[in-house]
């Protein structure tokens, strides 16, 4: 491929979407004042006398993430299983499984959230089950891809002195995979925190929901606070999670 | 474990023996340790989710039945008997998610661009100064860490409905997620080259131009990639918030139980994700060899 025609492509397919996409330079411009005075406005944060229902709705949060989670941890490992080269050799078998988690992922978590609010009703509980659906998917993958990764002379070691293909996958596997998965699950944490605070906007529970709610009042002084509060929040996950992941898997796996 | 050491005198194995006890006990007391309070966490969160195993027993049905109406046309018959009937919408979803395609690429692309700008700065080992350094750090961290969808509600607010608020949110969004990435590359070149252009007194500009650039554009390039299919994913969404693209339709589409219609949304959505990523990775073999893709 010549680099110059693919540039060129590429501006021209850029230029047609600022132009399709309604973008005006006088739009912007009075787009970025208002933003000026929207920023003005949220200083200094304060939450006014909701910081009791704020600190709820927070907890609820990583309540959500760490529910939705473990159970699509939880779920996804026997999955995982089918859906790995080397456990199951059939394509037949494996075909509909990677096909199916592959269909699951395609579906942004916020999509799954609204099936969820359809079946139990607003609140947070339709946000664990959205998560722990949207990261079965995710999981599912990436489990598979670690146990195809695995060693498989201690597999065969285990075939060898007769073990069954439970055992192999018990004594064989599973020693080998279940330290990359812990490492997985913890930085799900993480980013499932970042992604439970936003289920909230489509009423699944959570800070989102008050965030959601203060923007449209345009209660800006509460909206940073909530932005504080979320950034000061995933802060402490992080730190939280990347120490127990170092504890786990030893510092040089992770980097 | 007495068989492999029993060459050793009874005194001896015995308390090699309860050493090793010692040792595995404490392995395991700390290992359930750590799951009790696992457990614990799990409880407290359980009570603060507001979890309910009996409403979601009653209503599991729902959920299952719910693929069952989505798949159900309002004449009663399945979905794939009548396809024409089930996707009537067909062209207007597909210029809908045209319109997410163009927001998801014109959005990566500016941030691409803004990430490129600042990710010198943010690398250890070419920021021209510590404190240039940490703010440009904090700002790439504030970036990435408001989600995309939180800066579409402000900006649909500040620029009005439309494609715009969902083009800027996701341009943002990627500067904070790439600016990260880009400066990661920069920090594994080799310095070798910027210290011998150095030698020979050119700026700071001219060794990121002629020693760091060439090392890292193909790292910049497969990162963008990556980035333009995560945000094919997240502009299908930015239409719950009046931020343009397909998600208007079909947060239409759930809120009014038009069942067929969300079935038919979904899939072209997923089908055209599905297309995304294939091409994509495609695209990011033919450039920089199998061994990039993973």
């Amino acid at each position: 491929m010549a680099t110059p025609v693919v540039l060129a492509a590429a501006l021209a397919i850029f230029a047609f979407g600022l132009v399709d996409l309604d973008f005006s330079p006088s739009r912007f411009i009075s787009g970025l004042s208002q933003l000026g005075w929207i920023s003005m406005m949220m200083i200094p944060p304060d939450p006014g006398s909701s910081l009791p229902l704020y600190l709820k709705a927070l907890g609820e949060t990583l309540s959500i993430a760490l529910l939705g989670t473990t159970l699509a941890a939880v779920l996804a490992l026997p999955v995982s299983l089918l859906a790995a080269r080397n456990v199951v050799p059939s394509i037949i078998l494996r075909f509909p499984v990677r096909r199916l988690l592959d269909s699951i992922r395609g579906v942004d978590t916020l999509i799954w959230a609204l099936v969820w609010i359809n079946v139990v009703g607003l609140g947070p509980f339709a946000g664990v089950l959205a998560i722990a659906v949207s990261d079965f998917g995710a999981f599912g993958k990436l489990f598979s891809e670690a146990i195809e990764g695995a060693d498989q002379r201690q597999v065969e070691g285990i075939r060898a002195s007769g073990g069954s293909a439970l055992h192999e996958i018990r004594f064989g596997l599973m020693p080998q995979v279940l330290p990359v998965i812990a490492g997985q699950v913890l930085y799900f944490i993480e980013s499932n925190t970042r992604s439970a605070t936003i289920i909230g906007i489509v009423g699944a529970g959570g800070i989102g929901l008050q965030l959601a709610e203060q923007i449209r009042v345009l209660e800006w002084q509460k909206v940073s606070f909530l932005i504080l509060m979320i950034l000061v929040a995933v802060a402490g996950i992080d730190f939280i999670s990347g120490k127990l992941r170092f504890a786990i898997i030893g510092r040089r796996a992770v980097a | 474990m007495t068989i492999a050491v029993s060459i050793l005198p009874e005194q001896q194995l015995a308390a090699l023996n309860s050493a090793y006890r010692k040792a595995v006990a404490r392995k395991r007391l700390r290992l359930l340790a750590a799951l009790a309070v696992f457990l614990a966490a799990l409880i407290m969160s359980s009570i603060g989710a507001e979890v309910n195993l009996r409403t979601f027993f009653t209503y599991f049905g729902n959920f299952v039945s719910y693929f069952d109406r989505i798949l159900t046309l309002d004449s009663g018959q399945r979905v794939w008997t009548n396809v024409g009937e089930w996707f009537w919408g067909l062209h207007k979803w597909l210029k809908l998610l045209g319109e997410t395609l163009l927001i998801s690429y014109v959005g990566t692309l500016l941030g691409a661009v803004l990430a490129f700008a600042l990710n010198f700065f943010a690398a250890e080992n070419t920021s021209p100064a510590r404190w240039l350094l940490f703010t440009v750090r904090r700002l790439l961290e504030f970036a990435r860490t408001v989600p995309g969808i939180v800066f579409a509600l402000i900006f649909v607010i500040a620029f009005g409905l439309g494609p715009m608020a969902g083009v800027l949110a996701i341009a943002i969004h990627s500067t904070g997620a790439l600016g990260k990435l880009f400066s990661e590359i920069v920090e594994n070149a080799d310095m070798k080259p910027v210290e011998g252009i150095r030698s020979t007194g050119a700026s700071w500009l001219s060794c990121m131009r002629f020693a760091i650039l060439p090392q890292v554009s193909a790292g910049y390039a497969s990162y963008a990639l990556l980035r333009f299919e995560i945000n094919v994913r997240e502009a299908s969404v930015m239409g719950f918030v009046g931020a343009g693209g397909i998600g208007q339709e079909l947060i239409v589409a759930i809120r009014k139980f038009y069942y067929s219609d969300v079935s038919a949304i979904l899939v072209t959505v997923i089908v055209t994700v599905f297309l995304i990523d294939i091409t994509t990775g495609w695209v990011r073999g033919r450039l920089f060899g199998k061994e990039a893709r993973t």
